[in-house]
């Protein structure tokens, strides 16, 4: 097991940026998620560790080794595909021991080893199959014992539950962490879904066009987005954007809105009046008697212990996500009041966070 | 569930009544086309007066006189002189001096038929060696001016190669490739390469990267890869891409007409040069071209397996 160092790496396709001088380090023993929508750069990312792509410029470094323009069978690593690429003529033991063939171990050996690796995977009575009859979920975890079977330095997964129907990658989302728990294997694992991000990663690196936006645990990611694209991407429903035009001085710790005061996390930077956007999640909504941002009921999402509830402002529309009890209907007049702890204050222009008492000591990209 | 059982609501099982015809078509089918393989292969077990009888005889009392004369070669004697001789070896010699004749030394045929053997699986062999490089860089790698050289790779097949006869023909007397095996070999792969390259390519293309790409982080080269990983994979195509190459190589008639004559000399050439006594031998014909169908009718059975069977299938989720 190692570090992987990852510096200023670039790769341009032509013309084409598909990563931009991203830099971070997957710690010893770390479960990191690469996470963006499609064409981010975030498998672009992922092949240029696994070797599959040379990078344009920066570097790679898996424990203290230089690897940046190695080939891939120099790299002590094990990749684990979307489609899981196995070997369809072989069966399921010969697709697992097909890496430790290479490395001229003793049958007897590469034996062993295959059935300890599934013996972790709960698959020993699939050994001897075709992997042609396995379901989708088997297959991934023969593809995941080929990866275990080398004890590799670590391990890279491009979206490996991507194929799945979304019940199994649920279960396949807990075997992975529980997998991941018992090797303590250093993991970079690539997908789209923010869900199994948040689920599985101690360290998420979000990224958009090339760029890693926000690096950091699931809780800093969700609470204290560092853009407004991150904050957009992570969650669901997705963080609620009120525009307001106005300047704030370092220290304020509210803003008007429609005439009503919304308290904010003490801003730490000053600007001058100008387009900003308040982001607030739709769990930190509450409907008040009193006072708070006028608006009427416009649809109800009815989702057991919670409701999705929407509501149009003057500001535009809003979701909330508020306990099933509470009573909601749809044309009845609401007043909403905000967590004040968990707001962020956005610059519209950039899309830039406004530092704050939230945001201190959160990793830009 | 078969369609008997099943309700007449099916959308995607044929009727009855449309399998049935389908059969029936078949059948007919298969036998117009077996006709003359029948036809062939029934002359030569004819006597050659039964081969040439007019109404023609379907039913005969069969002969090897055909696959004695095809191996033999033989001259006239005097019936005294076959009196004097003792008892006759084998059946050949039997059948050999009822017509009045001593057998006197074997024929061409066998010697011709190995140079068939030799020269189009060899270059059956070296068309899909080079064809299945070929397509693998071409559907790997950034090759400059691809497309071009594809085009190019095709271009060769846009004429019947015995348009240009004379130019090969004046070339490889030049070359002292003339009447030799060697010459046969890359003439006819020559021929084959371009079919081996585009088919090989196809079916490259189809097999995903991945494959290559787990391999390569397994720890193998690329060569182990492609080796390991894609050459398995490719068997449908390898075989199908041998069977066309192989028929066009055993069957190639005018090439081999003109470039061959003695030590090279392939069956096709060969088989219509069978004179017997008064014309054509044609039960001798028939069983030069019953034996000249055999190995190509084996190989073909060999890879059929492989034709039909979908070695990729289920193992990528596309």
């Amino acid at each position: 097991m190692a570090e992987i160092r990852v510096n200023r790496l670039q790769k341009n396709f032509g013309e084409f940026v598909a990563v931009k001088e991203s830099s971070f380090t997957v710690k010893n023993g770390e479960f990191f998620c690469l996470l963006g929508p499609s064409g981010c750069g975030k498998t672009t990312t992922l092949r240029m560790i696994a070797g599959l792509e040379l990078p344009t410029s920066g570097e790679i470094i898996l424990g203290d080794d230089d690897v940046t323009f190695k080939r891939a069978s120099e790299r002590d690593i094990a990749f684990v595909f979307q489609l899981f690429a196995l070997y369809p003529h072989m069966n399921v033991r010969a697709n697992i021991g097909f890496p430790l063939k290479c490395d001229g171990l003793s049958r007897p050996e590469i034996r062993k080893r295959v059935e300890e690796t599934a013996q972790i995977l709960r698959i020993t009575d699939l050994l001897d199959k075709p992997v042609s009859g396995l379901s989708g979920g088997d297959r991934q975890r023969v593809a995941l014992g080929r990866a275990i079977v080398r004890k590799p330095m670590a391990f890279l997964m491009d979206e490996p539950l991507g194929a799945l129907d979304s019940e199994f990658r649920h279960v396949m989302c807990n075997e992975l962490r529980a997998l991941h728990n018992r090797l303590k294997a250093t993991t970079v694992y690539v997908t789209h879904d923010q869900l199994e991000a948040m689920s599985m990663a101690d360290t998420i690196a979000v990224m958009n066009q090339g760029v890693i936006e926000q690096l950091g645990s699931p809780r800093e990611i969700y609470d204290r987005p560092v853009s407004m694209f991150v904050a957009d991407f992570i969650g669901s429903p997705s963080m609620n954007f009120l525009n307001l035009r106005t300047g704030l001085k370092a220290g304020s710790t509210s803003i008007f809105i429609d005439q009503t005061s919304v308290t904010i996390p003490a801003v730490r930077e000053e600007t001058a009046e100008a387009d900003l956007v308040l982001g607030v999640r739709p769990e930190n909504i509450f409907f008040s008697d009193s006072d708070g941002l006028p608006g009427d009921v416009f649809g109800v999402e009815y989702l057991g212990t919670t409701q999705i509830v929407t509501v149009t402002t003057g500001r535009g529309t809003v979701k909330a996500r508020i306990s099933s009890d509470t009573k909601a209907e749809i044309g009845d007049r609401v007043r909403l009041k905000f967590r004040p702890d968990k707001l962020s204050i956005f610059e519209k222009s950039s899309g830039r966070v406004l530092k704050s008492a939230l945001h201190e000591g959160v990793t830009h990209g | 569930m078969n369609a008997r059982s099943s309700t007449a609501h099916s959308v995607v099982e044929p009727s009855l009544t449309s399998r049935r015809v389908a059969s029936v078509l078949v059948i007919v089918y298969a036998f117009v086309t077996l006709i003359p393989l029948f036809w062939i292969f029934a002359t030569g077990f004819k006597t050659p007066p039964d081969s040439i009888s007019y109404p023609p005889k379907v039913i005969f009392e069969p002969s090897l006189e055909g696959y004695c004369n095809l191996f033999t070669t033989r001259t006239r004697q005097t019936s005294e002189y076959i009196a004097q001789l003792g008892p006759p070896e084998g059946i050949c010699d039997e059948v050999t001096r009822r017509r009045e004749m001593v057998i006197a030394g074997t024929s061409n045929y066998a010697p011709r038929f190995i140079n068939s053997v030799i020269i189009a699986f060899g270059s059956t062999f070296l068309s899909v060696f080079l064809g299945v490089m070929a397509a693998y860089g071409f559907s790997r790698f950034k090759v400059p001016l691809k497309d071009d050289l594809l085009f190019f790779i095709l271009s060769t097949r846009m004429m019947p190669p015995i348009a240009v006869a004379i130019p090969i023909y004046l070339m490889y007397r030049e070359l002292g490739l003339s009447d030799t095996k060697l010459g046969m070999i890359l003439l006819y792969t020559a021929v084959n390469v371009s079919l081996a390259v585009w088919l090989l390519k196809g079916f490259i293309d189809e097999i995903p990267r991945e494959y290559e790409e787990a391999a390569m982080i397994d720890g193998y080269t690329r060569l182990q890869a492609f080796r390991k990983v894609v050459l398995p994979q490719a068997t449908t195509g390898i075989a199908a891409t041998a069977i066309f190459c192989l028929i066009f190589a055993w069957n190639e008639y005018a090439f081999a007409v003109l470039l061959t004559s003695g030590d090279a000399q392939t069956a096709p050439p060969f088989i219509p040069t069978i004179i017997g006594e008064g014309g054509m031998d044609w039960p001798a014909v028939g069983a030069g071209t019953t034996l000249f169908l055999i190995p190509i009718f084996i190989f073909t059975i060999l890879l059929r397996k492989h034709l039909l069977r979908g070695i990729t299938f289920g193992a990528v989720r596309k």
